[in-house]
């Protein structure tokens, strides 16, 4: 366990590090990890204030604006994970070089990913100071239930990576255009957990994916535990305690983990048969 | 072995080159089946999505439509950054750059083949997107000058595209940066240009410099024209973005065409350009 460790997991946090931040000097790095996640909620605060009726004291404001704040943590630790094969297979083209060495892959995914997750919190970090100094998001950090808070963050983040691995190890089974799946699970989740609008407006017939999703409990825990009772506003979710909500994150991300220790051999196989682990789709 | 001789110089050329740098473009993307449904579901995901918070904030129908115009809109900008910015880089990486340079072609006459084949490509896409988006969420269109209308788009494509071509240029000069860069400027582009909601919200000033950008005239323009609240919500007349976008178009163009003599210059000169560095 410790030799795991030692071996797959901090070098690839670390590695993951180096490649996500070592491009530039660190103001410009700073500024690449917060342009994107703030331009993208500045669309929606936008969009929000050119239709103007409510204002920011909504609920279904503060609902968009922490959706999608936490929303990148889906982009960078699962979609990332995809990314990371891909980098390292057709980009940098050491993945045969990793596969050859004594590491775990799956633990050097999860390191990879940890890497992804102190990336993407710069932009979540900065992305929440934003709402509540510039554009008047009704989130007292005071009054936040943190312990809450931490615990369904750590839960789900662990539930991203599973969800990760799984896309990881599915993107090294194809040869065509590998880098439109993490892309499309992303987008597909961004669509149907409710990120940025309760999935009751959804047609009904799309609704059930939305319940089936873990980001769709994952982040309405954490809105409850930054915005307190007026997170409960809209009726989706409503029914459900916190507990119950914490009950359901935890079996589903059970429910991953043995589907990514599954799916990893699965694909690792397919990859290793197909002659994949060294393919170039020359992106 | 004899080399292959052609009489064609000067114009012909120049449009041999271009016809033949577009045809793969077309060819190729219609090939990529995988391509073809991922550029046209992903953009349509992230459409839809925009639409539900219009539909979850009580927003105008028309409002609706503006998403959906933005969602197929997002396809050119996509289809300019990575396959047009990016073009000149990933022919770096893979090796090709010098032999671009070497051979006797115009470096212009290539990125133009490559900006009207993927143009061609990527309006089927964005229509796929528009049609889907119409159909689906009922968006009400109520064209009023179809003439300004393919003015403005036509305009519109040429500087987004000459944009493209400048880029294309600018990017060697970065290493690994640059696909760093083409990521940077995508949620920031959509969120300057209006592509989601009228780019009045901004008020003026700040309207007129993300007017640099050729999407943002346009898509206030094209909002303009084709829905019924468009006018009240445009940023400037419709005749004045038309005059804005023709003078964006020369400009981008000549500066495209200044910068890739200079770049060719350098590549000549210094001979590491034009190097594969990993």
């Amino acid at each position: 366990m410790l030799k795991t460790l030692t071996r797959s997991f901090r070098p690839a946090a670390w590695l993951g590090w180096q490649v996500e931040s070592n491009w530039t000097d660190p103001l410009m790095f700073f500024t690449f990890q917060i342009l994107r996640p703030v331009a993208s909620v500045l669309i929606l605060v936008f969009m929000y204030n050119a239709v103007g009726r409510a204002g920011a004291a909504s609920p279904i404001y503060a609902y968009i604006y922490l959706g999608n704040a936490f929303y990148i943590y889906v982009g960078a630790v699962m979609a990332g994970a995809s990314f990371s094969i891909l980098d390292d297979r057709e980009r940098y083209r050491t993945l045969k070089y990793l596969y050859i060495a004594p590491i775990n892959i799956p633990v050097y995914l999860f390191g990879r990913a940890v890497a992804r997750f102190v990336t993407g919190s710069i932009g979540v970090v900065v992305t929440l100071l934003a709402g509540v100094l510039f554009f008047k998001v009704p989130v007292n950090f005071a009054a936040a239930d943190w312990p809450l808070f931490f615990a369904a963050l750590a839960l789900g983040v662990l539930c991203l990576a599973f969800m990760g691995i799984i896309i990881g190890a599915w993107t090294m089974t194809i040869r065509n255009e590998p880098w439109f799946i993490g892309d499309a699970v992303a987008a597909a989740v961004y669509l149907f957990s409710g990120a940025i609008f309760p999935i009751t407006i959804l047609p009904a017939f799309l609704q059930p994916i939305g319940f089936a999703l873990p980001m769709t409990y994952w982040l309405e825990l954490l809105r409850r535990a930054l915005l307190g009772p007026g997170a409960a506003a809209f009726p989706t979710l409503a029914a459900f305690s916190n507990p119950q909500l914490f009950a359901i994150l935890g079996g589903l991300t059970l429910v991953f983990g043995c589907l990514a220790v599954f799916a990893f051999r699965y694909f690792d196989r397919v990859a290793r048969e197909k002659g994949m682990i060294d393919a170039v789709s020359n992106f | 072995m004899e080399a292959i001789k052609t009489n064609d110089t000067g114009w012909r050329l120049f449009l041999r080159t271009l016809v033949a740098r577009a045809y793969p473009r077309v060819v190729g993307q219609m090939r990529e089946t995988q391509w073809i449904f991922f550029e046209t579901f992903l953009p349509f995901l992230a459409t839809c999505g925009y639409v539900f918070v219009y539909r979850a904030i009580k927003a105008p129908e028309d409002f609706v439509g503006f998403a959906v115009m933005g969602g197929a809109m997002t396809a050119f900008w996509l289809n300019v950054m990575w396959l047009m910015a990016s073009q000149l880089y990933w022919e770096k990486e893979n090796g090709n750059l010098a032999l671009y340079i070497m051979a006797p072609n115009s470096l212009m006459a290539i990125l133009l083949g490559m900006a009207i084949g993927g143009m061609f490509a990527t309006s089927l896409r964005a229509a796929v997107i528009m049609v889907l988006g119409a159909w689906l969420f009922h968006v009400p269109f109520v064209v009023a000058d179809f003439a300004q209308l393919f003015a403005v788009f036509a305009l519109t494509m040429t500087a987004l595209y000459g944009l493209g071509m400048l880029f294309a240029s600018l990017f060697l000069l970065f290493g690994r940066e640059a696909w760093q860069i083409v990521q940077i400027m995508q949620e920031p582009v959509y969120f300057l240009s209006g592509f989601y909601f009228p780019v009045k919200s901004f008020g003026f000033v700040v309207a007129l410099v993300a007017s640099l950008l050729p999407l943002t005239l346009g898509m206030d323009a094209m909002r303009q024209l084709v829905f019924a609240s468009g006018p009240t919500l445009g940023f400037l007349s419709v005749p004045i973005e038309i005059g804005s976008l023709s003078i964006l178009s020369i400009a981008f163009i000549v500066a495209a065409k200044i910068w890739l003599d200079k770049m060719i210059r350098l590549a000549v000169q210094e001979g590491t350009l034009t190097d594969r560095r990993r």
